[in-house]
């Protein structure tokens, strides 16, 4: 059924391929900074924040990086590209396996 | 846009999640009854283009960035309700998968970014186009000002649940339990950037989209999606 849209995929892999355009851009965005830039950002990290800040820990690909491939622009690149690919296919996955799943519903 | 834990208070993140699931279910039962089975891989294609869009930072002045979203183009692609839930898949995996965005924070994420942005931007585009034809002059501006209008309106509910923290939590010697910053810093900051830089981008992001959809697969516009019926006179209402 992805075979319709084929170019709707091609477009999808034009922008995998030029997504380390967005690694550009290396400020932090407002109200995301990690705990570290908290202490250069506002001073100190509220006690509210820092019991909640780390509630997850298991992310295989923190800040779409791979872990250890991260010494330049380079190597950032290749692993925002990958995670922009794992990410996609993840997103089609879930969103195909939904709609298989509320469509067995009926039957 | 995408507030991580510890920003907000379980007071205000846990209700938003209760408040999320079912504005999902809803959204899950329109796709379930409604969408027809081509119309699947334009979601799942439409929710990786909005997943994939967040990823392009954009560098504004003073350090900071922003991105744009896509969740207005998928809602007129295929009406609110399965933008929301495309957004929000994109927001979930982004959250597990690469921690952006907070676990305890995927309610506010969702409501803002999923549920505000692509309800407000698809009404905004629908009052503006009228009965204009999608790829009109008229139809692309409603696309650009409804996607506009869509981000800075998620934008203004970030910042409100933000700066809220700050006036409603804090510790008994008077600093901040969560965010840190005034109502006031918050919309401010939040609002200068999506206003003048990730807005405008995220229109045009919409309008190129639209007409890379409408150039590539007309039939995907002139029929419109089957989760919104036609009216007589070639409206088309959402329901």
């Amino acid at each position: 059924m992805f075979k319709t849209y084929r170019k709707l995929w091609w477009g999808l892999l034009a922008l995998i391929v030029l997504s380390p355009l967005g690694l550009l851009a290396t400020g932090t965005a407002f109200g995301e900074w990690s705990t570290e830039e908290l202490i250069d950002e506002v001073g100190f990290i509220p006690a509210g924040l820092s019991k909640f800040a780390d509630f997850w820990q298991h992310v295989p690909l923190p800040d779409y990086s791979v872990p250890g491939l991260a010494a330049g622009f380079t190597q950032s690149a290749v692993g925002y590209i990958f995670s922009a690919l794992v990410g996609i296919l993840l997103v089609v996955l879930v969103i195909s396996v939904f709609y298989r799943i509320v469509r067995n519903q009926e039957d | 846009m995408h507030i991580p834990d510890g920003y907000l208070s379980p007071q205000t993140a846990v209700p938003l999640i209760a408040v999320m699931v079912p504005v999902l279910g809803v959204a899950a039962n329109k796709i379930k009854n409604k969408m027809k089975k081509k119309e699947v891989p334009v979601l799942a294609a439409g929710a990786a283009f909005s997943f994939v869009i967040m990823m392009f930072n954009l560098p504004i002045p003073g350090g900071s960035s922003a991105h744009a979203v896509g969740a207005v183009l998928l809602a007129i692609l295929l009406g609110p309700w399965a933008a929301c839930l495309g957004v929000s898949v994109a927001l979930i995996i982004q959250a597990l998968i690469f921690g952006d965005g907070g676990i305890l924070a995927l309610g506010a994420n969702c409501f803002n970014i999923a549920f505000i942005m692509s309800f407000v931007g698809y009404y905004t585009y629908k009052i503006i186009k009228g009965r204009a034809e999608k790829l009109s002059p008229r139809g692309m501006a409603a696309a650009f000002i409804g996607a506009y209008i869509g981000l800075n309106v998620a934008a203004l509910s970030t910042a409100l649940m933000f700066g809220a923290q700050y006036h409603l939590f804090q510790a008994a010697d008077g600093t901040p339990l969560y965010f840190m910053y005034p109502i006031k810093v918050a919309v401010a900051a939040m609002m200068s950037e999506h206003l003048i830089l990730a807005g405008p981008v995220e229109g045009v992001v919409s309008v190129l989209g639209l007409w890379f959809v409408g150039k590539n697969y007309p039939a995907l516009l002139a029929e419109g999606s089957s989760l919104k019926v036609r009216e007589d006179k070639g409206a088309e209402t959402y329901v």
